[in-house]
């Protein structure tokens, strides 16, 4: 069912496949293309309450049985977002469904004539730094692994994507890296601290955050399916705003600490479990890691739909 | 809109009151084109903020350095310029003279912003209150970001070098380094030169220490006649020069810039050279 010309996402392919379909930010996928799209969905997560529409097969991306899908559901696209971020994960575990899984599934891209591949990466890559410029532009050094070794996965993946495009011209791939993901069902870690009711900050340090609402990232997604575009794309939200305002829009009362005691504090309480916020996280409150999204807005025609307020809002779960 | 603290509040009408009539007025014709809903731009600069936080410094200006403005006139009220000039002081409050100038003594003000070292992020509270005040860590990205948005910016080419130099060179200008001019050439943008007098006296560094320096991962650790960086109460003289336009290309190498480079320099030596024949004495 090829789109309408009403539609908001023209060229749309005929057919595209969502890996990690099951997650957060699948699962909102799912619903913003059904209609404009035959879906097929990969994940090792069964996808319940799939719109009736999606054929979803519960498979890890690794299995040479994903060859029988894309034999069978011939997609036209895929969107690969089944990257997982999980600090609590086994590394050895974690790395080999990231970094092989990648590989695999963007290899039977090439040998069924897939023509459009869409990687979701993050502006994390870059790296919260105290020399960063205000906006990094995607030809920034990916720099965060040399702190954080959890992201290096998704560098990886990042970097692997992007030796793809100049190793398969027939093939538009494309990679996006959108800022801090929020919404109200989403848990990963800027959304999870959003949430705190006494969020711990850094002492003497308001950087400024960009975030962007989950179905803004899904828009963004689906505009960078229409043929043409190829290539790294950073994707903004509605704008940039001081950490602390974002926590005072809240209503959270902030406890601010010393740098030189939280980060001591903080390993210490992460390792005991007691919190789920990785020390070397702490970056993101205190240094600047906020990419300049003009690439996407020429070519893709981004922009997002939710304001400031709404991003930061949606991170209260209603009810 | 955030509510606003009763102490900024009271800073507001300090800034206000030492700024005389008008300068409200003034202030509220300075639009920050991409402010949002929570007061700041892009870069995270607060004018509401900024119009409180520079209350200490225009008490600096007007009742302490007592500043003298020489060709105001040639700083360009509209569009992108590079305001280049001398380094000195130990601390530096030759830009924050600077920045009052082009803040509160222009109609419509300018806000210039400084560009800062790439260690001023990694200090807390100092970090936040510069990019309050609209300061940007000075890369070159940041820098042909804000000239292309028609933005003003203030660069100090001897940098620290300027900054920290012994009482022994005061007045002598330092090797101006050839980025800022291969910024201008790329956004063809207009320098305007100025020579600060007044602030190579207001904290003689009579030694470096260099190891504590280093301790602290400072660029430098003066002793000065007050022990501490303190300024003495001199008088500052701004003399502003001629806009200056170059052409040519950004990526020549750098000893055909190096040339420019000079013609800029001599152009601050030549205003310091008439400052200092002209003022009357260090504090009058």
């Amino acid at each position: 069912m090829a789109s309408g010309p009403q539609s908001e996402f023209p060229g749309m392919p005929a057919a595209v496949c969502i890996t990690g379909i099951a997650g957060n930010l699948g699962k909102a996928l799912a619903k913003l293309l059904h209609g404009e799209t035959r879906l097929i969905g990969i994940d090792r997560r069964p996808f319940r309450e799939a719109p009736r529409d999606v054929e979803h097969h519960q498979l890890d991306i690794r299995k040479n049985k994903v060859d029988e899908v894309f034999r069978r559901a011939r997609p036209e696209a895929l969107i690969h977002l089944g990257i997982m971020h999980d600090p609590r994960m086994p590394r050895a575990e974690a790395h080999s469904f990231n970094v092989i899984g990648t590989h695999k599934i963007l290899e039977t891209c090439v040998r069924h004539g897939v023509k459009k591949v869409v990687v979701l990466s993050s502006a994390n890559v870059y790296g919260p730094r105290p020399d960063n410029s205000n906006f990094l532009p995607e030809e920034t050094p990916l720099m965060a692994a040399a702190t954080y070794s959890d992201i290096a996965d998704l560098v990886e993946v990042d970097i692997y994507a992007q030796s793809f495009v100049w190793r398969h011209p027939e093939i538009e791939t494309v990679i996006l890296r959108p800022v801090h993901i929020v919404g109200p069902t989403v848990k990963n870690a800027p959304s999870n601290y959003l949430r705190l009711s006494r969020p711990i900050t850094v002492m003497g340090f308001d950087p400024m955050v960009q975030l962007i609402h989950v179905e803004d990232v899904c828009r963004a997604l689906a505009l960078a399916l229409r043929p043409g575009p190829r290539g790294v794309y950073n994707v903004v939200g509605p704008g940039e705003v001081p950490l602390s305002a974002a926590l005072s829009e809240l209503g959270r009362r902030p406890i601010p600490v010393p740098a030189p005691l939280l980060r001591p504090l903080l390993a210490r309480a992460f390792r005991s479990r007691l919190v789920s916020f990785p020390p070397d996280e702490l970056d993101h409150i205190q240094y600047l890691c906020a990419v300049d999204g003009s690439r996407a807005e020429r070519d893709l025609g981004w922009r997002p739909a939710r304001s400031l307020r709404e991003t930061i809002r949606s991170v209260l779960v209603p009810g | 809109m955030k509510p606003a603290s009763p102490l900024l509040e009271r800073m507001r009408e300090w800034t206000f009151a030492l700024a005389g009539p008008g300068a409200q007025e003034r202030l509220s014709r300075l639009t920050q084109k991409a402010r949002n809903e929570y007061g700041v731009d892009p870069y995270g600069f607060d004018l509401d903020y900024a119009i409180g936080a520079i209350a200490p410094f225009l008490w600096l200006y007007k009742k302490y350095f007592r500043v003298q403005l020489h060709g105001m006139e040639n700083v360009p009220r509209s569009g992108r310029f590079l305001l280049v000039g001398n380094h000195s002081g130990q601390l530096p409050l030759d830009a924050a003279m600077l920045g009052v100038a082009c803040l509160m003594e222009m109609d419509p003000p300018r806000a210039v912003r400084a560009l800062v070292e790439k260690w001023v992020p990694t200090l807390p509270f100092v970090s936040t209150y510069y990019a309050r005040l609209g300061q940007v860590v000075g890369t070159p990205e940041n820098c042909r970001r804000l000239l292309r948005a028609d933005e003003a910016l203030m660069v100090f080419p001897e940098g620290v070098r300027g900054l920290n130099k012994p009482w022994s060179q005061r007045y002598q200008l330092q090797d101006f380094g050839p980025g800022f001019l291969r910024l201008a050439l790329e956004t063809d943008s207009p320098i305007v030169p100025v020579g600060v007098v007044g602030a190579e006296e207001q904290a003689p560094n009579l030694f470096n220490l260099a190891f504590v320096a280093r301790l602290l991962s400072m660029p430098a650790f003066p002793i000065t006649p007050t022990g501490l960086p303190f300024p003495l109460p001199t008088r500052y003289h701004l003399w502003f020069g001629e806009p200056m336009r170059f052409g040519g290309s950004a990526d020549d190498e750098d000893a055909v810039l190096a040339a420019k480079v000079e013609e800029v320099r001599g152009a601050v030596r030549g205003l310091l050279q008439r400052g200092l024949a002209e003022r009357q004495g260090v504090f009058t």
